[in-house]
């Protein structure tokens, strides 16, 4: 936590508690995300990680506590503003979430379009920047269903950055993907958080390939902040649960079994109801 | 290129469904377009209208010369007032013509028939037709039938 | 038993809250300020896939409905000696009733399971919320264009349909059977009155049409993102929609013809 005090952040979390239904999620996170870095946001399936970026980009509201982008709080500022504020995030999301309707190139200009009234032939630079950026220049013609899952995600950064957002969050951007594909998704994340000096916040699992290009890790389980800290700082932690997750560790504080009762209890009963 | 197919397939749809509307309206409801301008009101008097209705056909020899506009009761006399909408260029119309409610087949609608009579002027706007016959009311004839059958 | 009607409470407070939501979704989608520029393409695309698609079997129910009511009609007309009404009984069973109602049923089962299907595939392939990251509102993006292609189309193919049925009875009595085409058309229109039949049959399609829209929109945008989740969805939006057009329907000519 050391780390964040004096550099500015440009997410500011605080006493964070969110819950589905009866299922508690987040309980009073904080956390403060540095600006101009590449920050990972990592834990076990089902912490939650995705939610904390819904609730970033104000598409779910919390039960408690405050979420400030550039020191606004997402979720007390008009509709309108929210609206204004989404143009300066990014988002790609797990499964590209292209529109399957337009193509390749309609897809990477849709935000342009929406917030910008500039000229056709401006909107087709950028288009082709954004795309080259990606490497998919020529791909452009295609339709969504024509693509792979590797170059999906690609056109979906290219579409996340098309506006050059301060703040761009990648959820589970290597998930289901082929190392060559991972590979060049870590080597566009970094090299377009350099070029473009943004924020990026990725939510990941995929252990080896965060560590690689996160600045700063946030681990998150049973609802909270476990532990956060460099990549070093992390791998270095004598915490049982953060070397489970850290070295994918089958069994430990975070249990291999769902919660229930004891097995031979659930035997038993089984065989005194059949009785 | 696709874009402009939708659009002329959309505008082919508003199109088949206006011209829907108006085989509905024209060739099965039988709208008739702008009937006021030519048309005269003529007024006739029945004791009993059976199951006329406005809109029934009038018809001269058979042949559709108007409609009835519409059936009210005049009050002093107690009898049905029919209004009918004569076409105007029909205007040969004496005006001793009688007008007799007739029914189509045994069970059909009713309409009105005129008979032009011997007179040299002919009916105009507002006129009355004074020589009418009401409908056949099936009970009646059956009761006229019976009452026959029984003083025989 | 006294879970069992908490759980029957429960379900209720459900479908409450369902009728809610669906509520909200309406009005949100139809009544924020409209963007003519960027609707009227969006519109025009749906009416094509809604209405424009729908013609073929539009068209051809509508034939073969009104050549059965034209056979079914006559072998009763026959009977009595009336045979001529069967061009007034074939239009007004089509006008009042049976347009406006299989149109509604065939609609919900081409149209509006493939808007429940599709809605749900964006929200299930992240679209709607990647729609809201770019700040642009799904609602009336993604919702009101469906919405208003459907209340559009509808009363036209339920007019399209009674046109194509009243020309299948005539094919049937006139061609087939050699009723006379004079009496056959004169019957019919003395029979159908246009604002009295007409009028309140295209009242109803138009009826049929919001809430069959209405319901398979809702049903999409309100599923379980997952392929069960949408298949469910479908089917309930089939089924919602049917039962809603025959309940309706019978409401409807309650009001309309029953001299309430």
């Amino acid at each position: 936590m050391s780390m964040n005090k004096g550099s500015e952040s440009i997410i500011d979390i605080e006493g964070l508690s969110f819950s589905r239904g009866s299922r508690q999620i987040f309980r009073s996170v904080d956390m403060q995300i540095p600006r101009g870095k590449i920050s990972a946001i990592m834990g076990p399936s089902g912490t939650g990680k995705t939610t904390l970026l819904k609730l970033i980009g104000g598409q779910l509201r919390p039960d408690a506590g405050s979420i400030k982008v550039d020191g606004l709080n997402v979720h007390q500022i008009s509709r309108q503003r929210l609206f204004l504020l989404r143009e300066k995030m990014g988002m790609l999301f797990q499964s590209g979430a292209l529109f399957t309707d337009m193509s390749v190139f309609e897809n990477v200009a849709f935000p342009i379009r929406v917030h910008t009234e500039l000229p056709e032939d401006m909107i087709r630079d950028i288009v082709l920047l954004k795309l080259q950026a990606v490497g998919l220049r020529g791909a452009r013609g295609l339709m969504p269903s024509e693509l792979s899952g590797g170059m999906a995600r690609r056109v979906a950064l290219a579409r996340a950055i098309a506006l050059d957002p301060d703040l761009v969050m990648y959820d589970e951007p290597f998930t289901g993907q082929d190392p060559i594909a991972k590979g060049v998704l870590v080597k566009l994340i970094r090299q377009i958080n350099q070029a473009l000096g943004h924020t990026s916040i990725i939510v990941s699992h995929d252990i080896q390939e965060t560590l690689s290009i996160a600045d700063y890790i946030f681990l998150l389980a049973d609802g909270h902040v476990i532990a956060s800290g460099t990549p070093e700082e992390l791998l270095n932690n004598d915490t049982e649960q953060v070397q489970q997750f850290m070295r994918g560790l089958p069994d430990g504080p975070v249990p291999f079994h769902f919660s229930t009762d004891d097995m031979l209890t659930d035997l038993f009963s089984q065989e005194s109801a059949n009785a | 290129m696709r874009m402009r197919w939708i659009e002329i397939m959309v505008g082919f749809f508003m199109v088949l469904g206006i011209l829907a509307l108006l085989g509905l309206a024209l060739n099965v409801s039988g709208l008739k377009l702008a009937t006021k301008a030519n048309t005269y009101t003529v007024q006739a008097r029945f004791e009993n209208i059976g199951g006329l209705t406005s809109r029934a056909k009038v018809t001269l020899s058979g042949v559709q010369i108007g409609e009835v506009k519409s059936i009210q009761i005049d009050k002093k006399r107690l009898v049905a007032i029919v209004t009918m909408k004569i076409y105007s260029d029909v205007d040969y119309l004496s005006t001793d013509s009688s007008a007799k409610i007739l029914t189509a087949g045994l069970l059909g609608e009713q309409y009105i028939g005129i008979s032009v009579g011997f007179e040299e002027a002919s009916l105009k706007d507002g006129d009355t037709i004074n020589d009418t016959q009401s409908a056949m009311v099936l009970e009646e004839l059956i009761g006229k039938f019976l009452f026959n059958k029984v003083s025989n | 038993m006294l879970d069992q009607i908490a759980s029957l409470g429960r379900l209720g407070l459900d479908r409450l809250a369902g009728a809610g939501r669906a509520g909200g979704v309406l009005w949100q989608s139809l009544v924020a300020k409209p963007e003519p520029v960027v609707m009227f393409p969006l519109l025009l695309k749906q009416i094509y896939f809604v209405g424009v698609l729908s013609l073929v079997i539009i068209i051809v129910s509508g034939l073969f409905i009104g050549m059965v009511l034209g056979l079914q009609g006559y072998t009763i007309l026959v009977d009595y000696g009336s045979e001529q009404a069967v061009g007034q009984m074939v239009a007004l069973s089509l006008v009042r009733e049976l347009a406006p109602v299989v149109t509604a049923l065939l609609f919900a089962g081409r149209a509006g399971s493939a808007v429940t299907a599709e809605i749900g595939l964006m929200k299930a392939t992240e679209q709607l919320s990647s729609l809201e990251m770019i700040g642009v509102d799904p609602l009336r993006r993604i919702l009101a264009p469906r919405l208003w292609a459907g209340f559009i189309s509808m009363p036209i193919l339920a007019v399209i349909f009674a046109m194509v049925g009243v020309f299948g009875g005539a094919l049937v009595s006139i061609e087939w059977l050699g009723i006379f085409e004079g009496s056959f058309w004169s019957n019919m229109q003395n029979s159908v009155d246009f604002s009295e039949d007409v009028l309140n049959g295209v009242i109803k399609a138009l009826v049929f049409g919001v809430v069959v829209t209405w319901i398979a929109v809702f049903q999409g945008y309100d599923c379980v993102p997952t392929s069960e989740g949408i298949s469910q969805a479908t089917t309930r939006t089939v089924v919602y929609s049917s039962l809603a057009v025959l309940a309706l329907d019978f409401i409807l000519t309650a009001l309309m013809f029953g001299d309430l």
